[in-house]
């Protein structure tokens, strides 16, 4: 079992103008995730979501704290961290089994166990039928179902999403949202997920923290259980519906509403 | 309906086409600027353009030493073919030429794209390479024709140098300007996909830029071709720019015209292939 462990972590930017002050994008953040938590991040822009998942992945140094990886500091990206980017950012001149087999191609893999690893994560993500389409024929949905089988080839101890389904359309982002909670159950990986979608952030959390901004913090955490309500009768609108549901969907507007008038009077 | 009324009906719709607002049929995008295929009318205006040099020239308007008339230039092409014209067949100049400028496009390739992917992904060869790209590429090769003919004389070494100047610059920032088309998604992507520096560069990077790098080497021998004349224009004993050149001395206008139309012809023969391997290399460029 891998644990994901942040101590204390600060992350101070430095003035974006000469007049202003530096910005504390994130302040003392502990979080550990471990198992097969589902932590998903809530809050308004610039409250250091994603300056978090960057810490996380290894892309920005934090500037005080510590972050380890089962117990060893995080000192740059990796393949033990596996990341799906709003923008799919997939590469446009490989067809989509090259793409999901990137990173194996990279670690050097034989290409008969590439494409067999490779195609076992595109058969789960549903684009078995498009192993030699190129990303500029599939469709916004399709392209982050690359993403994600891309992310799951290199088999990383954890998934961090930023946002991941927030340039999707409604319909499509549902049905994503299964399949995540389907790939989650399958591979039993931890992840990191950010959105903007409080909906979205109830239903497929086990962990769901809220953030604000300036400086970036946790002011309020929940441990949920819809997904895996979800996984009994399979219903995402029934779940969706419930009365608890309905419950902390409340709550959790009523913070982050509340901190927005807080944020509006400085 | 009589044949006026109809004829202003049938060129009001042609003008509405042209200038119009109505909507458009299903299937095409409203206030899509240039749609349409240009093909025809294209070889209509080739067609056009040869018929009014013909007619101009056949009605005597213009004298033939200022303009010969197209079956002369014609006779002439069939002429130098096999026989010598000013040190060498026609095959013989059009050969010096393409060595010339296929050799100089050929070096700056191997020079300019490297030079161009580390100035684009590294701050001390951008620093390095900057200020000499940026200082000698608006200056016309002609200004520093005399000074590659006192450094290295008036053999093809001097030719070859001054047409690799001329397509160095632009292929070297295409290529730079390519590094910049990559997003930072793709690149982090790679990082995070366990990716070294030098996967990243060669993996993500490099073929990120090639559209950039397509389009560059197609600028980049255009001004090969326009440096031609200018690199043969001293002491040159064969290649198409020196035969138009003394033909021009001696007013032999349709070896003049004919030079030019062959100079034009391989150009364009070369950039349509280009523009082939384009497609087939970045089948994705303009769609992502």
């Amino acid at each position: 079992m891998s644990k994901l462990d942040l101590k204390n972590v600060t992350v101070i930017y430095p003035p974006p103008t000469k007049d202003t002050e530096e910005v504390h994008a994130l302040e003392n953040i502990n979080l550990t995730i471990e198992g097969n938590d589902f932590v998903v991040a809530l809050g308004a822009s610039g409250c250091g979501k994603t300056t978090l998942l960057n810490v996380m992945a290894g892309f920005i140094q934090p500037s005080g704290g510590d972050v380890l990886l089962d117990a060893n500091p995080i000192k740059g990206p990796g393949a033990d961290r596996g990341v799906v980017f709003q923008q799919h950012a997939l590469l446009p001149w490989l067809n989509v089994i090259d793409n999901a087999s990137f990173g194996l191609m990279l670690q050097k893999k034989n290409p008969a166990e590439r494409k067999k690893i490779a195609s076992k994560y595109l058969k789960l993500v549903g684009l078995d039928e498009f192993l030699n389409h190129f990303p500029y024929q599939l469709s916004g949905g399709m392209q982050q179902r690359v993403g994600l089988a891309r992310a799951l080839s290199s088999d990383p101890a954890i998934m961090l999403m930023d946002e991941p389904l927030g340039a999707l359309d409604a319909l499509t982002r549902e049905v994503m949202q299964e399949l995540v909670l389907d790939i989650w159950n399958e591979t039993k990986k931890m992840v990191f997920f950010i959105t903007h979608s409080v909906d979205e952030a109830i239903f497929v959390a086990t962990r769901l923290i809220v953030m604000s901004p300036r400086p970036g913090r946790i002011i309020k955490s929940y441990n949920l259980d819809f997904n895996l309500r979800f996984f009994k009768n399979r219903d995402a609108r029934q779940v969706k519906s419930l009365p608890e549901f309905l419950a902390v969907r409340q709550e959790v507007l009523d913070i982050i509403h509340g901190d927005e008038i807080r944020i509006d009077q400085g | 309906m009589s044949f006026t009324n109809r004829l202003t009906e049938t060129s009001k719709s042609y003008l509405s086409k042209l200038f119009g607002r109505g909507p458009v049929k299903p299937g095409e995008a409203y206030g899509a600027p240039g749609v349409g295929n240009s093909m025809g009318i294209s070889i209509f205006t080739s067609i056009a353009l040869i018929f009014l040099w013909w007619f101009i020239t056949h009605m005597g308007w213009i004298r033939p030493l200022f303009l010969p008339s197209p079956e002369a230039v014609i006779a002439k092409f069939v002429d130098i073919w096999g026989e010598e014209f000013s040190g060498a067949t026609l095959w013989g100049h059009i050969k010096a030429s393409l060595f010339r400028v296929f050799g100089a496009f050929f070096l700056a390739c191997i020079t300019a794209i490297p030079i161009g992917i580390a100035m684009g992904v590294n701050r001390i060869f951008r620093g390095i390479f900057d200020p000499p790209i940026e200082f000698y590429r608006p200056i016309p090769p002609l200004g520093y024709l005399p000074l590659t003919i006192i450094w290295l004389g008036i053999e093809d070494t001097q030719k070859i140098t001054l047409i690799f100047l001329a397509v160095f610059a632009p292929m070297a920032l295409s290529a730079r300007a390519g590094v910049r088309s990559v997003t930072i998604e793709q690149i982090q992507m790679a990082y995070s996909s366990g990716a070294s520096r030098a996967q990243v560069i060669w993996h993500v990077i490099l073929k990120g830029a090639m559209p950039e790098i397509l389009t560059g080497m197609r600028i980049g021998i255009g001004f090969g071709w326009t440096t031609l004349v200018a690199a043969e224009m001293v002491a040159a004993e064969a290649g198409i720019g020196h035969m138009v050149l003394s033909a021009a001395e001696f007013l032999v206008t349709d070896v003049v015209i004919m030079g030019i139309i062959v100079i034009g012809a391989i150009a364009y023969t070369f950039d349509l292939l280009m523009r082939f391997v384009e497609r087939k290399v970045v089948p994705w460029k303009g769609k992502m």
